[in-house]
């Protein structure tokens, strides 16, 4: 590559790599600004690779929403309003429930759900007639798979399907598993502990049930998020939101947790979708229209503080930037704001004639703005290393577990409930089994009444969900480096669409008889990969998405 | 760049379109006609060319009046700037020669001397694969044309517009094993092999791809409204659309069309039925005993495992 000149290459001013809300939000504010806009996305439709549990926010403080980007969005490529927002702590089968109003509402402008294909789509076809007219526009089906350097610089971009690119400003949007990202050496997929694994359900249900069963007009909806006894100890909660024709329903966790508990995802979303509470929404009725996963960054220690290397910015997901503070999780609207601050950051280095400095004028943007206030809350990082210590857990557990305790929860359960609707207590929540399970448990548990309705619907199992979705496969994506068990074996379990005892999954476990011994490794199959990045995390892996176009298709995201 | 490109309507072969009578001829009532799918390969091929070099693709086909709907097909789901129909009774019936005469007639009738003809690799029905090699003749002995050299079996092509050549890959002996670099002088005719693909390496060429795709639907969709039955106007008036009769061409009626064709189809056969590959054996629904058979025989595999 070296010995071509870099005015061979074809060149724009600004490249964006991928396009969902964080990639569009960009494309779309450097096209406002007149900027010649290139936007790559990999998939053959935009939001095809997509996934997200599903809500979407306007902040009143943020200062790029994505209606201001695109006016037309609420009414174009949302679901419904998510008006009302619970959380429900289960202890088997009693149930207490919190009324989240007051911190779901703290500066939301609006709040809706979506499916991330049809929102996607929608803001692709926008992106690319504001982009055309400066003399970019929008390619599916193009992989970008690294920076193209001159000097040890970056100055551009490498893809798949297209030879290399130049440009004046790249804006890395490729999502969580974002390859700019750690080709800058940004990013790593190393701990375990700075990610959540989301999975989630999209089920089919006739708007009209939906009205009914969920007490709500056409032009309304509902959020519910669970905690509590239901996931086997693993730290982490399940979420359900109305669409207009279906329900979203899934669960989110630690992926440590996941991984040291050997839990299997989809097992974990059973346990959601069996629990007798969810009755009085499916009652005996289950379609499931398509099964997803993804990996979610958690800011408070992912959020990159300094998102940019050179002429490459980082937006979204690729820069961490999803905020999950207890029932709080927000990462579109983030990744549109940073997206929006990218745009902004690269025109006014440019006005001052200096371009290369868009980075540095991002970085502040972003803290000036209090974006990082939310990612990355100073309280979380002061008070972590005493809430989290194994000592004070223990403290608490008992405390809460005692006599005096109940008594406490008892006595203080509307505090509690006010406790949850605080964002400055949120800032603090400890992510310790005892945030996620102990207490939402002890509060079902004591203040809970039962449930008595019976829940027999039956989730499809595994195989049928792999089944059910899209693939056009090409050559395998990811190479397994070590196949040793204790080197990658949790994959069999933490992979969401893999599990013990399973053939027919990306990951699974073999016996090998080696001189004089038997030896457990792991084998890999990509053709059903979901592309969620589980096993680059807690596998030894060499992991690269497939090329444009090709690997899963989500149809509903 | 000038292109180009000769298509044919075919019948749909495709399984659920085709339909044959008992005695396994095609019934031609029935079967709907579309543009012939090696077509479709010489139509990417032309619109790479729109893509990489600009200029315009015309469509061209000889037919009936309804063949409007199969240009119709490829302005819609390839690309063509406009489209022209070659249509007359006195060209009905004609045998490879007859319609290589009309063709080649119907391109020195254009306004603009073509720099590239193409055509698809054979038809699905006549599957001869001579009328693109003899309209490339036909043009080679018309004086008001220049020569066309032909290559065939192009899988890939690039023009080189300063050198004024046509640079292609060709497969040597229709085998995709063994391919061949040939370069040719412009103008030229290329024959599209089915394994021609398009490669566009460049964003802007994709860009520009994606809006001649828009562009070519759209014009597709407003051609559509004068090809809709409940229509007062005539598919003519549609401005990109061009219908010539043996008139227009000033063509005599004895050296087109059935009395211009020295092929005589001495027969036809009909298309035999597939051997069954496995043994069957027929039961009727009110044959108890037969039926008691089949779930004993399915009753393993119905078990899941």
């Amino acid at each position: 590559m070296t010995e071509t000149p870099t005015d061979e290459y074809e060149h724009y001013e600004a490249v964006v790599v991928g396009a969902g809300p964080g990639g569009a939000a960009a494309a779309a504010a450097l096209a406002n600004h007149g900027v010649e806009t290139l936007v790559l996305e990999r998939g053959v439709d935009a939001g095809s690779k997509n996934v997200s549990g599903g809500l979407i926010y306007a902040e009143e403080s943020a200062p790029y929403t994505i209606d201001d980007l695109f006016p037309d969005f609420r009414e174009e490529a949302t679901e419904r309003p998510a008006d009302e927002y619970y959380i429900h702590n289960v202890a088997g089968r009693n149930v207490k429930t919190f009324d989240l109003n007051d911190i779901h509402h703290h500066d939301t402008e609006w709040c809706d759900s979506v499916l991330r294909r049809k929102m996607d789509s929608w803001l692709a076809e926008q992106v690319h007639g504001m982009t055309r007219e400066t003399g970019g526009g929008l390619l599916t089906n193009v992989r970008v798979n690294g920076l193209l350097r001159e000097g040890g610089e970056i100055v551009g971009v490498t893809c798949d399907e297209l030879d290399p690119i130049t440009a004046d400003v790249i804006v890395a949007a490729d999502g969580v598993n974002s390859e700019l990202a750690r080709d800058a050496g940004l990013m790593d997929w190393e701990e375990p502990e700075e990610w959540f694994q989301g999975v989630k359900a999209v089920v089919d249900m006739d708007p009209d049930a939906i009205n009914e069963r969920f007490g709500i007009d056409d032009d309304e909806g509902v959020a519910h998020l669970f905690a509590g006894d239901l996931f086997d100890g693993v730290r982490g909660g399940g979420l359900l939101y109305t669409n207009e024709d279906s329900l979203s329903i899934g669960t989110v966790f630690h992926l440590d947790s996941i991984a040291e508990e050997k839990a299997e995802p989809h097992e974990l979303l059973d346990s959601l979708l069996t629990h007798p509470l969810l009755d009085q929404w499916l009652q005996g009725e289950y379609e499931e229209r398509e099964y997803a996963a993804k990996l979610v960054p958690d800011s408070k220690k992912a959020a990159h503080p300094s998102p940019h290397r050179g002429r490459l910015l980082l937006v979204g997901d690729a820069a961490g930037q999803m905020q999950a503070q207890g029932p709080i999780i927000k990462g579109m609207n983030h990744a549109v704001t940073a997206g929006g601050l990218a745009a902004e950051a690269y025109q006014e280095a440019k006005a001052r004639g200096n371009p290369t400095n868009a980075g540095d004028l991002y970085e502040q943007k972003l803290e000036t703005e209090g974006v990082m206030k939310k990612l990355r809350p100073a309280r979380y990082r002061y008070s972590r290393p005493v809430s989290e210590s194994g000592l004070v857990t223990g403290l608490t557990n008992g405390l809460l577990n005692s006599p005096v305790g109940t008594a406490g929860l008892k006595l203080f359960g509307g505090l509690v409930e006010r406790a949850f609707n605080s964002p400055f207590m949120l800032g603090m929540i400890p992510d310790t089994r005892f945030s996620y399970v102990t207490m939402p448990t002890r509060i079902g548990e004591v203040l809970g009444t039962p449930v008595t309705a019976e829940n027999d619907i039956e989730p499809p199992e595994l195989d049928e969900r792999i089944g059910d979705l899209t693939y056009d496969v090409d050559d395998p994506h990811i190479e397994v480096l070590d196949n040793s068990f204790e080197a990658s074996g949790t994959a069999v379990t933490a992979c969401p669409v893999s599990a013990k005892d399973f053939g027919g999954g990306c990951y699974r476990e073999e016996t090998v008889q080696t001189n004089g011994g038997e030896q457990k490794v792991v084998s890999l199959d990509t053709q059903p990969c979901v592309e969620c990045g589980t096993c680059a995390v807690v596998a030894d892996t060499h992991w690269e998405h497939p090329p444009g176009g090709k690997g899963v298709e989500y149809k509903q995201g | 760049m000038r292109s180009v490109v000769l298509t044919k309507g075919v019948p749909d072969f495709r399984e659920g379109q085709v339909s044959f009578d008992e005695d396994g001829h095609l019934e031609r009532g029935k079967t709907p006609t579309v543009m012939n799918p090696n077509d479709k390969h010489a139509l990417r091929a032309a619109l790479q060319t729109k893509v990489r070099h600009g200029g315009t693709v015309s469509l061209m086909s000889m037919g009936p009046p309804g063949y409007a709907e199969i240009l119709h097909e490829g302005m819609e789901d390839v690309y063509a700037d406009d489209l022209y129909l070659l249509s007359d009774r006195e060209m009905g019936a004609a045998d490879t020669w007859a319609t290589a005469m009309t063709v080649a007639t119907g391109i020195e009738h254009l306004d603009e001397t073509p720099d590239l003809i193409f055509a698809g690799f054979k038809t699905a029905d006549g599957e001869t694969g001579h009328t693109g090699p003899q309209t490339e003749w036909c043009l080679n002995i018309n004086d008001a044309l220049p020569d066309y050299p032909l290559i065939t079996h192009v899988v890939a092509m690039d023009i080189d517009e300063d050198e004024g050549v046509v640079r292609t890959k060709r497969l040597v002996e229709g085998d995709i094993s063994e391919i061949e670099t040939v370069e040719a002088d412009l103008p030229a005719f290329v024959v599209a092999d089915p394994e021609f693909e398009a490669t566009y390496r460049k964003a802007d060429h994709r860009l520009r791809h994606k809006d001649f795709r828009a562009q070519t639907r759209d014009r597709a969709a407003e051609f559509a409204e004068y090809l809709a039955d409940d229509t007062d106007t005539d598919p003519t008036d549609f401005a990109d659309f061009h219908m010539w009769n043996h008139e227009d061409l000033n063509l005599d009626p004895d050296f087109i069309g059935l009395d211009g064709s020295p092929t005589i189809v001495a027969g036809v056969d009909p298309i035999p039925k597939a051997p069954s590959e496995r043994e069957a054996t027929m039961i009727e629904p009110d044959d108890e005993e037969g039926m008691e058979e089949v779930f004993e025989q399915l009753q393993p595999y119905a078990a899941g495992d």
